[in-house]
């Protein structure tokens, strides 16, 4: 459990972390929005450049990018698969009679799976090189257009902080009771699925009851403390767009260009 | 036969570095032993602890429990039938139904007769004191804090370890409820000749309970010997985070007034035995 690495971040000191978190939001957006633009699988190239790029000015090791690929690969290679049956095509490689291995299909799963690497690998790039407080505080600035609408950002903002902050806690919570239960002879390892879905209750009664218990103190504590929502609230660090940002904005929207270009073209 | 831990050292490594929590540490366990362990907060007591009933697995060096060695997954799981562990704020731990349920878990996923599991719970409800008429249709979760932590200790009991490991058992009680635990881990000791393993910070505690003391140091072993010949180090736990008795520290300081003190009066009663006969001379 101790290797999710979605929504990890990893203090640094690169160009990246210094950018701006609505900056990067963005680029984000962009960045998605360019895979999903592009049809032919050389194009892919232009994308790749672009994470290998930010890659390398935020100094993350290649290993933890590698890694966030880790808990998808089922999913990886069961859309695979699933496009390699599933997709019809003309030009066939080989046939079986009920079913053909298309040329079609194939460049079809590759285009799927280079997709979803392309999107998981920039979303955790994001993540390692923003911290969940500076994230969530981009995102309330960047909704905050839509408080006209009486839309709750700041309060969507909070929240997504806590449930962040408190993933680490639970994962550190589960394993203790898992430890105190096994030390009880709790068996969490053997048996058919319904059996061990059972033995999971003596770990998630406690991890329910910890988490309310949690939350509770927690509110209290923010009370105590006057928090009231969003209205009037400063804050100690506010953010502040630099000549990075402008720097970071321009080249993506080279990127973006590039593609668009190559969209209209091809 | 005892529990012997040798050479063990572990390290934690998560995404970006590694933290060293043990190293080098050798040391054996007697059987019928009240085995203390002490050290400043993260010096490794948790974790040393931990591979004792193999929840940690062994990385580096060997472990045994009466001969059965943790590396070997058969052997664990007997092991780990003999190592009884008490966390630290065990009664977070609870989750069944009623208090029985909860005290019957271990017993049962040993695969005793009902009978057996029964006799078991009520004979552990008893031991730490809970009334089993008034006690075991209750919700774990109505319980009072000191009640809940009883609770989570009979869970434990009822699986009638060996040896009984304890994470800071004390933490948080008043003074009564932390004098009934140790009142419990002596009569466990003489009745059924429970080993007792048990981390504290309370060194009155451990002067008045312990036979032996392991002195924990960033994952090594500063000390290990008879608590009273450990105090006499008073500096050097002053040092490492640590106090000692205030009956010791009291000697201490008579003796750097130049008092004559002698080495017997080790502890509380030693030592006002001592001083009164000064004060009679006088
Ligand atoms: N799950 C973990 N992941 C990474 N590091 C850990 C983990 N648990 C403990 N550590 C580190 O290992 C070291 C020893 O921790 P341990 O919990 O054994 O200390 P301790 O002596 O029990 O402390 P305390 O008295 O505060 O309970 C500490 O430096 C701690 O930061
Ligand atoms: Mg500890």
């Amino acid at each position: 459990m101790r290797d999710i690495t979605l929504g990890q971040f990893i203090a640094g000191n690169s160009i990246l972390h210094h950018c701006d978190p609505r900056t990067k939001i963005v680029i984000m957006i962009v960045y998605v929005a360019m895979i999903f633009l592009i049809k032919s699988i050389p194009v892919f190239l232009l994308p790749l450049a672009f994470l290998i790029l930010s890659l390398l000015l935020s100094h993350i090791p290649v290993s933890y990018i590698l890694r966030s690929l880790k808990p998808i690969r089922l999913l990886l290679i069961f859309m695979f698969v699933l496009n390699l049956f599933f997709t019809r095509g003309e030009k066939i490689i080989f046939d079986l009679g009920f079913w053909s291995l298309t040329w079609e299909a194939v460049m079809q799963s590759v285009f799927i799976t280079i997709r979803i690497v392309l999107l998981v690998t920039g979303a955790s790039m994001l993540t390692l090189t923003t911290s969940p407080i500076a994230l969530t505080d981009g995102i309330e600035r960047l909704l905050s257009p839509l408080k006209v609408f009486r839309f709750p950002s700041h309060e969507l903002a909070m929240m997504m902080t806590i449930a962040l902050r408190f993933i680490p806690t639970l994962i550190e919570e589960s394993d203790k009771i898992m430890k105190a239960q096994m030390s009880r002879g709790a068996d969490f390892e053997s048996g058919n699925l319904l059996v061990r879905v059972k033995s999971m209750v003596p770990v998630l009664v406690p991890l329910f009851v910890s988490s309310f218990r949690k939350a509770d103190e927690l509110a209290t504590a923010m009370e105590s403390r006057c928090y009231h929502g969003g209205e009037g609230r400063t804050r100690l660090h506010s953010l502040q767009f630099t000549r990075l940002d402008l720097f970071a904005a321009l080249l993506t929207a080279g990127f973006f260009a590039a593609t668009l270009i190559l969209y209209i073209v091809l | 036969m005892p529990i012997t831990v040798n050479d063990l050292s572990y390290q934690y490594t998560d995404a970006a570095h590694s933290t060293t929590a043990l190293s080098h540490v050798t040391f054996t366990i007697e059987e019928g032993s009240f085995f203390a362990i002490a050290g400043h907060t993260g010096s490794g007591k948790t974790t040393l602890v931990q591979h004792l009933n193999g929840l940690i697995p062994c990385t580096e060096g060997t472990i045994t429990v009466d001969g059965h060695s943790l590396a070997d997954k058969k052997e664990r799981s007997i092991a780990r039938a003999l190592v009884g562990m008490v966390f630290q704020y065990p009664e977070y731990q609870l989750f069944a139904e009623t208090v029985f349920d909860d005290i019957a878990f271990g017993p049962k996923n040993l695969k005793l007769p009902e009978n057996d599991v029964k006799e078991r719970v009520l004979k552990s409800m008893e031991l730490v004191g809970l009334d089993p008429e008034q006690f075991r249709e209750k919700s774990p979760f109505e319980l009072s804090g000191g009640e809940k932590r009883r609770a989570a200790l009979a869970g434990v009991l009822a699986m009638q370890p060996k040896y009984l490991v304890l994470d800071e058992p004390m933490a948080g009680l008043d003074p009564i409820g932390r004098q009934s635990i140790l009142a419990l881990l002596e009569r466990l000791r003489s009745e059924f000749g429970t080993t007792i393993i048990m981390i504290s910070h309370s060194m009155e505690d451990i002067a008045r309970h312990a036979t032996m003391l392991l002195v924990l140091d960033h994952g090594q072993i500063a000390y290990l010997d008879r608590p009273e010949i450990v105090f006499e180090h008073a500096e050097e736990l002053f040092r490492l985070g640590l106090s000692v008795p205030q009956a010791t520290y009291l000697g201490m300081l008579l003796k750097q007034k130049g008092f004559d003190v002698p080495k017997s009066a080790n502890n509380a009663e030693a030592l006002a035995r001592w001083l009164k006969e000064k004060i009679d001379h006088a």
